[in-house]
């Protein structure tokens, strides 16, 4: 393995070795991709991107408790964490299960976690393993909720790029699962969730800009 | 041999699938521009800026390559460098054996196909589940992916549904939700078994280390959350400076793709999970294949490796419309296979892709809706001069000899001549030549009227306005 290392490395500075000139690296600005129609940020802007882009958008549990009756659940993994909160306010008609069994995936209905933080440019959750009580309980069960505390917004998809820290995984959320691999047909809920719905808690008051 | 290759491919392929093919990379092609022409003023711009952060890294690559390394250790993955497409497979097939895992489940990766993955871990014992439906698709029936961003753009629901039957997954029924929702049910108990999950990468970050990977359906996502050992298999030529370019790189990649502004889900893995974590991947192993990279690196060749594998050049191109992927003989197909399927063939294997050179009208789409601007028409014709300098026969086969036009073109006087009496070509049963290029040649074209020496008539009467003043 370590022969293959130095090789690779002895072809690529021989092939570097005959260029008379290297490409320098240019000087742009980091949300040079964003277009100007998708600037500005705010909750109530990025509650639109999410709900375009195919998010359900609840606010407090009573919102999510009337989700959840009116798709005829009951059973679901909750963030440890969350549990003390949402089975109090959602009451004993719902199960919150604050461990995912892999062995008995299917007995989840849905799976409640907790979101890091919001991108309004592209209407898309974060999801870091920092606050991901189980990547499981996350993305098997068909509805998934994600918890976003109100004001951790990102305005642009560079600002995210430029607040990923050390975690080592970090999901950018942007909508239910879909393919469109037969026949270019959209359908939804192929491998991950089927729903995706975004639980605003605690809504901070935020100046709304827009683009 | 009368014909190209792949001109003999295409003369076989059914209307059905033809129009297939046509209808996905229309719809590819129609979805791209809108969203970029309602995004951007001015996206030529954002192509070119793009071109050159991609084209510093190549042109830097032995540097981030280091740096991505380094990064990706320090964050606890496992970081290994392949020569070739064999020592790759020698390295996942350790990796697998020492996991103790018989299942692996695979997300789309082009370098995976390099190496002929699931083929080859078939063979080996294992059990590998290609999980995006498309590639599923192109599993059960032991074909291969046609396109790089859509595999089964050459199959209708009917072949779909017959594939599923065929192999136990359910009656007859080609409606695509009922396809999509029995893939689902297979494929959940596929990923809780595997220990092992395989991706590639779209771009790794040398600054972070990071590794971005995107998809739609959330098969990456879901093998992430559920194995033990994560395996990454990309080129070398996927690193990118920083992390601040993936804004600019997964917007353009995206948009030129699928004619999204965003995927679904965007994975960002910079290491195996945090230890306190009940789920995700405890090993984490990144493989940077070479495979003749290394070589194109430097040369006038390099463009070729910008490529971000979107796609968008073969909706665009006519002759991958009227031929398929299939007909590309290779890994990659499309204007960008054209150039990277013999540039990765390397001095040995060049011979039997160059004709893939003339796989092209020229028209120039293919450069036009490149995100990554690279000007894949010269990277074609200088693939034609090679092989012509190489004396490659089959990159020759059903191309009609230019010998008439090199002693035209040096001859001065002879030229004039030629020009003077062609139109008699307007009157000669050319198609009747019994020259089996010249009879291939016209098999799919139609020649003009003659208005040779026209041009050299109008310059002639401009000089002669302009000293009359």
């Amino acid at each position: 393995m370590a022969d293959d290392r130095e090789s690779v490395f002895a072809s690529l500075r021989a092939s570097l070795g005959r260029l008379e000139r290297r490409t320098p690296y240019p000087d742009y600005p980091a949300d040079a991709a964003t277009p100007p129609a998708r600037r500005g940020t705010g909750p109530g802007l990025f509650r639109q991107r999410l709900e375009a882009g195919n998010t359900i958008v609840i606010e407090g549990a009573d919102a999510l408790a009337g989700l959840l009756r009116d798709r005829g659940v009951r059973t679901g993994y909750c963030d440890p964490d969350l549990v003390p909160l949402l089975a109090t306010a959602l009451g004993p008609e719902f199960e919150l299960r604050a461990g995912f069994d892999r062995n008995r995936a299917d007995d989840y209905e849905f799976g409640i976690t907790r979101a890091s933080a919001g991108i309004v440019e592209t209407g898309t959750l974060v999801l870091k393993d920092q606050h991901t009580s189980d990547r499981l309980g996350a993305v098997a069960p068909w509805i998934h909720v994600a918890c976003l505390e109100g004001g951790r917004l990102h305005e642009t998809l560079a600002q995210a790029f430029d607040d990923l820290g050390d975690d080592p995984n970090v999901v950018l959320v942007s909508g239910h699962s879909q393919t469109a691999d037969v026949e270019g047909i959209m359908i939804h809920g192929v491998h991950g969730p089927g729903e995706q719905v975004c639980l605003l808690l605690e809504s901070e008051k935020e100046t709304e800009t827009g683009p | 041999m009368s014909r190209q290759a792949l001109d003999a491919f295409a003369a076989g392929i059914e209307s059905e699938v033809l129009e297939a093919i046509e209808i996905g990379a229309r719809s590819g092609v129609d979805k791209r521009l809108a969203t970029l022409t309602e995004d951007y003023a001015d996206a030529d711009a954002l192509r070119r800026l793009a071109g050159q952060v991609r084209q510093h890294t190549l042109d830097h690559l032995d540097e981030y390559l280091a740096s991505a390394e380094e990064r990706l250790t320090s964050h606890g993955a496992q970081v290994h460098f392949a020569a070739s497409p064999d020592r790759a497979l020698e390295m996942i097939l350790d990796i697998v054996r020492a996991s103790g895992t018989r299942v692996i489940t695979k997300s789309k990766s082009m370098a995976s196909e390099e190496l002929d993955l699931t083929r080859r871990l078939t063979e080996e014992g294992f059990e590998p589940v290609e999980t995006d439906l498309g590639e599923f698709v192109v599993q059960l029936d032991g074909d291969r992916p046609s396109h790089i961003v859509k595999p089964i753009i050459h199959k209708n629901r009917r072949d779909v549904a017959r594939s599923f039957e065929r192999c136990g997954l359910g009656d007859y029924d080609d409606d695509p939700e009922t396809i999509t929702r029995r893939a689902r049910a297979y494929m959940r108990d596929k990923f809780l078994d595997a220990r092992v999950t395989m991706t590639g990468a779209n771009f790794i970050s040398a600054e972070s280390g990071r590794v971005a990977v995107v998809t739609n359906e959330g098969n990456a996502r879901f093998g992430l959350a559920a194995a033990d050992v994560h395996i990454v298999l990309a080129g070398i030529d996927k690193v990118i400076p920083r992390d601040r370019d993936l804004a600019l790189l997964l917007s353009l990649l995206i948009r030129s793709a699928t004619g999204q502004r965003i995927t679904s889900y965007v994975e960002l893995v910079a290491g195996p999970r945090l230890a306190d974590r009940p789920s995700g991947p405890r090993e984490m192993h990144v493989i940077f294949l070479d495979a003749n990279r290394s070589s194109v690196v430097g040369s006038d060749m390099a463009p070729i490796l910008r490529c971000i594998r979107c796609g968008a050049c073969m909706n665009a191109c006519p002759v991958y419309r009227l031929s398929s992927g299939h007909a590309y003989r290779g890994v990659y197909p499309g204007p960008m296979g054209a150039v990277l399927g013999p540039l990765l063939a390397g001095n040995e294997g060049f011979a039997a892709v160059a004709d893939l050179a003339r796989a092209s009208t020229f028209c120039g789409a293919c450069r036009d809706v490149c995100p990554v601007d690279i000007p894949i028409p010269d990277l074609l014709a200088r693939l034609r001069a090679r092989s012509v300098r190489e004396g490659v026969i089959l990159a020759r086969a059903g191309v009609p000899s230019m010998a008439g036009y090199l002693l035209l073109a040096r001859h001065p006087r002879l030229w004039r001549l030629a020009m003077g009496l062609g139109r008699v070509l307007d009157w000669l049963p050319l198609r009747r030549l019994p020259l089996a290029s010249i009879r291939a040649w016209f098999d799919s074209r139609t020649l003009p009227r003659w208005r040779g020496a026209q041009f050299r008539k109008d310059v002639k009467r401009g000089r002669r306005e302009q000293e009359d003043g």
